[in-house]
């Protein structure tokens, strides 16, 4: 009697229903990536429960087998993504057909397998509401299941990515049956060529995004494609078919002035002439991808005239001479974004003229532009205040004094990847002052100590990102300021940082947010380091302790027990022993692992432990444990959904960061 | 089977050697127009066509071993020369309603094209006029047969009721394999000239050349009524007791459209299996093209291009690809089949394909089933106009 009376008067029930729905709003706010809040929201009470599985909108299962108990509780999805299943049945996309027949607005199989044309019938059949489907790396899929999801005629959005088998009659009946299509993504649907791509041109006259990166398509299509009058982005990325030849045709005498992103990379036929030809029918294009492609030279800058509103251009992998560069300042446009990344013939004097004349550039790529010195840097710096992305990875010649004027001209940085350069920690110090630095790479920068990563630590409170990947001059000092400055840091990386102590991960145990941790031959981590970190990062889903010899099962034990969002983690070479293991199964989400040279680890545990995580979708293996492993094991373990990854290396020794950094120059010359 | 096969291919070299091409031919044909069976029949292709005959028979002379092989041979008839003989008349058929045409030129269409090809145009600019596609092809459907009659002998002709004689030949004629009985022994024929052939061994009196000439034909044919045909089926359009009564040409357009329309399939395809047909020249027509025309449209259209397919789905609203079932052997579980089947009949003009052909078994028959329709609507695609007519082996441009 007593129980019922407390019911009866719990106080949650007095809120209205609107309330409590206004206040899920809040937790589902997009930068609330913690899934936990909805979850202790919903364990409050049972009315809390009930008004939280009425509010939900999305879906993100873990398996597939938990379904028919999803679908009882949640009634009104929108949005199921399905990307953390590996095995997705007919059965189970019938179920979901059916419990979401009116409300179903976006569904994700991009990492689902299984299913066939049956089941995408009966999603497709019953949700009429349905727009948005991914169905990349269905790779098993033909043109029969392709008539399945033609019957969704509501469809906006669609990805293919990969579906190696579908052929033009496939994406015909797509293009019949979706034509209020305004995205299709036809990536390496490599059956599919002219007849198809046409034939959705023709038909989805809606088109925005059309990606038809890899497709063996020629000039054919192309003409109905600039006849569409809503395209805004179109790939082209490795159509060889694609050329000069094609592109002088009469045929396009139409252009599409509508679109707004033309990306036409790695396509080895396109010459200045046919770029001329192109951008001479799409004149409102403001992002341009050119990478992989002809040489930028002076002809095919003259082609990006026509341009008046150009704001990006991608030359990613071009030779570039210099007349071409002066003449991409001499454009009269202001680019916002420019990246040369790998470009060979990058010179100073042709990049400092460049920037001067583009000074409102906003994301700037030099990526082992290897020529490159003190002078343009200088000039970038002068040039372009209002940077906020600055990559520039291995430009080996730009000397360590230079990179004070990065702190002291460009304020607004929030990405900066100085990867493989010769700043230290004056330069570090000046960079500091970049307070909305978000993502910072120092990887390799062996002249780099504890005190410039603790300016770093002071002043960029926004730090998202950190890579400090062999920076071996970096110990505990470093990383707990770091750890104490930057709170909202997700991602760190201080693999072969050999310095670095379980101190170290004390201290980073204090970023809530931490989600990637890469402590990679951290000869002194122990496992009391990592057990920290597991009881107080609950958003950690990437762990690597390869090479942390001194991690054992007693670290394993507590990052079971806590960490329930860990989804990836590499333990080779680690001091774990087929008890540890087996305890990593205990986490559900766990989908991925690599287990190479684990000295303890018998077969029978590995065996019991890919048995045990039901959620694994690649295990990175032994290729001597495939033999010792039961046949069955292994097929029936396939069948779940995770593939294996046979590997043969050898047992690596541990050497010398100096000693790497020589060897790698070795293998470069 | 294979005797009587290079036996014809041996009677069509040589005839076709013998017949003069183009206007030889016609102005003899025209030059006498004779009725249906008795058509004129120069000498030396009696001589050839005699022979021949008698090689197939086996060694026994006597008259029942005769029938058998003749019976057997009548099955396969378009392989036999009367086919040939069937076809000269067919195209004098023409000419001479040209001629008529002509005379009358009330129609207004001045001169009309002769062979197959132009007739098709023809009918074309007759359909074009028909605004919505979809409903013509629901039509044309129910008559799927019917319309390549139609095609054989003008759908343009509107001949005043009355103007016209209408003949009914009975069942039993129309299927009987022979229409002419020797009155001596009893022996049956499909042709007077090879039953005068055969009177010959009979007595000399058969021997005199007034006996083996045609009989003689009335001239002055435009006093005489014209002659049309009417099916013998009730409730059949083409019966003379159907309200909107259209009559047939010719004879052997009775016996086609009476095959097709009113009779069981019984020839099937050796290819496909799935096929069948009741005259066997289409057969014959088809087996041509089976296995080729892997392009399939929801429609039921066939194309042998892709490319052709793709321009005939970019043209017309509601037709879609058709996926082979074979594709999806890899998924070919029983729903998805089913799946296939529902979506096809999804697609609006899909839907008469099931009912044209209740009795087929599975997608694919129904599918096929519509592509043997395709020719009467080629006028659809305008892609299709070099498609050989499926209106029988005895259309002029193929024998020709």
């Amino acid at each position: 009697m007593k129980i019922q009376k407390q019911n009866t008067t719990n106080p949650f029930e007095s809120l209205s229903e609107e309330l409590i729905f206004t206040i899920l709003d809040f937790l589902e706010q997009p930068n609330n990536n913690n899934n936990q809040t909805k979850k202790s929201f919903s364990l409050t009470c049972k009315y809390f429960h009930a008004l939280e599985s009425k509010h939900r909108r999305a879906l993100r299962p873990l398996r597939a087998e938990h379904l028919p108990s999803i679908l009882a509780r949640y009634s009104s999805i929108q949005t199921i993504d399905l990307s953390l299943c590996p095995r997705v049945s007919d059965t189970s996309l019938a179920m979901i057909a059916e419990a979401y027949k009116e409300t179903l607005i976006r569904i994700d199989l991009s990492r689902s397998r299984f299913f066939t044309g049956s089941g995408l019938v009966s999603i497709a059949a019953s949700c009429l509401n349905l727009v948005e489907l991914d169905l990349s790396n269905a790779t098993e899929l033909r043109d029969a299941a392709m008539v399945g999801v033609a019957r969704a005629g509501n469809l906006e959005r669609l990805w293919l990515n990969r579906c190696k088998l579908v052929t033009d009659m496939g994406i015909g009946c797509v293009a019949v049956g979706c034509r209020k299509l305004k995205l299709i993504s036809l990536k390496w649907c490599v059956g599919v060529a002219d007849l198809g791509v046409e034939l959705i041109a023709i038909k989805c006259r809606d088109l925005r995004s059309l990606d038809l990166s890899y497709l063996p398509i020629t000039e054919k299509c192309l003409s109905s494609i600039f006849k569409l009058q809503h395209l805004e982005d179109l790939v082209l990325e490795g159509c060889f078919g694609v050329g000069d030849d094609s592109l002088s045709n009469e045929v396009f005498k139409q252009g599409c002035n509508t679109l707004k992103k033309l990306d036409i990379s790695g396509c080895h036929n396109i010459s200045h002439t046919g770029l001329s030809r192109l951008t001479s029918i799409s004149r409102c294009v403001e992002q341009l991808v050119l990478a992989d492609g002809s040489p930028v030279t002076l002809a095919l800058v003259d082609s990006l005239n026509k341009l008046s509103m150009l704001q990006s251009i991608i030359f990613d992998g071009c030779i570039v001479t210099s007349d071409g560069l002066k003449a991409i300042g001499n454009l009269s446009i202001s680019l916002k974004e420019l990246s040369l990344s790998k470009c060979l013939g990058v010179t100073d004097e042709a990049l400092s003229f460049l920037v001067s004349k583009h000074r409102d550039l906003r994301k700037l790529d030099i990526t082992c532009c290897r020529k490159i010195t003190d002078v343009s840097i200088a000039s970038i710096t002068n040039s372009c205040r209002s940077l906020t992305s600055l990559k520039m990875e291995s430009c080996t010649l730009v000397s360590s004094e230079v990179y004070i004027l990065i702190g002291q001209k460009c304020h607004f940085l929030e990405e900066l990847d100085l990867t493989d350069n010769e700043i230290d920690d004056e330069g570090l110090e000046s960079i500091s002052c970049c307070s909305r630095l978000s993502s910072l790479k120092l990887g390799i920068c062996l002249n780099i100590t504890d005190r410039g990563v603790a300016y770093v630590g002071m002043c960029c409170s926004k730090l998202k990102e950190l890579d400090l990947y062999r920076c071996t001059g970096v110990t505990d000092l470093g990383i707990s300021a770091i750890a104490y400055g930057c709170r909202g840091l997700e991602m760190i990386n201080t693999a072969y940082c050999t310095n670095i102590t379980d101190r170290a991960l004390f201290c980073l145990s204090k970023c809530p947010n931490l989600q990637t941790l890469e402590i990679r031959g951290c000869l002194l981590v122990t496992s009391i380091g990592l057990a920290s970190i597991s009881m107080n990062c609950k958003q950690l889903s990437r762990l690597d302790i390869k090479k942390c010899y001194n991690i054992d099962d007693s670290g394993m034990i507590p990052l079971a027990h806590f960490s329930q969002n860990l989804r990836q983690i590499n333990l080779s070479y680690s001091s774990v022993t087929d008890v540890g293991l087996l305890s990593l199964a205990g986490i559900s989400c766990l989908q991925n692992f690599t287990l190479l040279h684990l000295q303890d680890v018998a077969p029978q545990g590995v065996a019991a432990a890919i048995l045990a995580c039901g959620g694994l979708t690649k295990a990175k293996l032994h290729v001597k444990l495939r033999s010792l492993l039961p046949e069955i094991l292994i097929r029936h373990v396939e069948a779940r959904g995770c593939v294996f990854e046979w590997r043969d290396k050898v047992f690596q020794a541990e050497l010398d960061p100096k000693c790497w950094k020589l060897q790698l120059e070795d293998v470069m010359q | 089977m294979n005797p009587t096969g290079s036996l014809c291919v041996n009677n069509w070299a040589r005839s076709s050697l013998l017949v003069p091409p183009g206007n030889g031919l016609q102005t003899n044909l025209c030059s006498d127009p004779s009725s249906f069976y008795g058509i004129g029949i120069e000498t030396p292709f009696k001589e050839i066509i005699e022979p021949s005959r008698t090689q197939s028979v086996i060694p026994g002379e006597s008259n029942k071993d005769i029938k058998i092989t003749d019976q057997e041979t009548s099955k396969l008839q378009d392989w036999d020369p009367s086919a040939m003989l069937n076809n000269l008349s067919f195209l004098e058929e023409k000419i001479h309603q040209l001629q008529e045409l002509i005379s009358t030129a009330g129609t207004g269409n001045g001169v009309q094209p002769q062979n197959n090809v132009g007739n098709k145009l023809f009918d074309q600019s007759v359909h074009k006029d028909v605004p919505n596609n979809c409903e013509m092809e629901q039509n044309h459907n129910m008559e799927e047969h019917e319309h390549k009659d139609e095609e054989d002998m003008e759908e343009g002709e509107n001949l005043p009721p009355g103007s016209y004689e209408i003949l009914q030949l009975e069942k039993e004629e129309i299927l009987a394999p022979h229409t002419h009985f020797c009155t001596i022994c009893g022996k049956g024929f499909k042709r007077d000239a090879n039953l005068r052939m055969h009177m010959r061994g009979h007595g000399d009196e058969y021997k005199t050349p007034a006996a083996l000439a045609k009989p003689h034909k009335e001239t002055g044919s435009e006093l005489k009524l014209i002659k049309r045909y009417s099916c013998p089926y009730g409730g059949c359009k083409r019966n003379k007791d159907h309200k909107k009564f259209q009559p047939l040409k010719t004879i052997l357009c009775v016996k086609n459209h009476y095959k097709r329309t009113h009779c069981d399939k019984s020839y099937t395809c050796s290819r496909c299996h799935t096929k069948k047909f009741s005259v066997i020249a289409d057969l014959k027509t088809h087996e041509k093209h089976c296995g080729k025309d892997k392009w399939l449209c929801s429609c039921g259209t066939t194309f042998s291009r892709k490319d052709k397919l793709f321009g005939h789905i970019a043209l017309f609203q509601g037709h879609t690809p058709a996926i082979p079932l074979e594709d999806n052997k890899g998924l070919a579980e029983p729903p998805d089949r089913c799946v296939t089947k529902e979506n096809t009949a999804m697609v609006g003009s899909m839907n008469f394909c099931f009912g044209s052909n209740p009795s087929s078994e599975n997608g694919v028959d129904n599918i096929m089933d519509v592509k043997d329709s395709e020719g009467s609507f080629s006028f659809l695609m305008p892609s299709s106009f070099n498609y050989a007519p499926k209106s029988g082996g005895e259309s002029c441009p193929d024998n020709l």
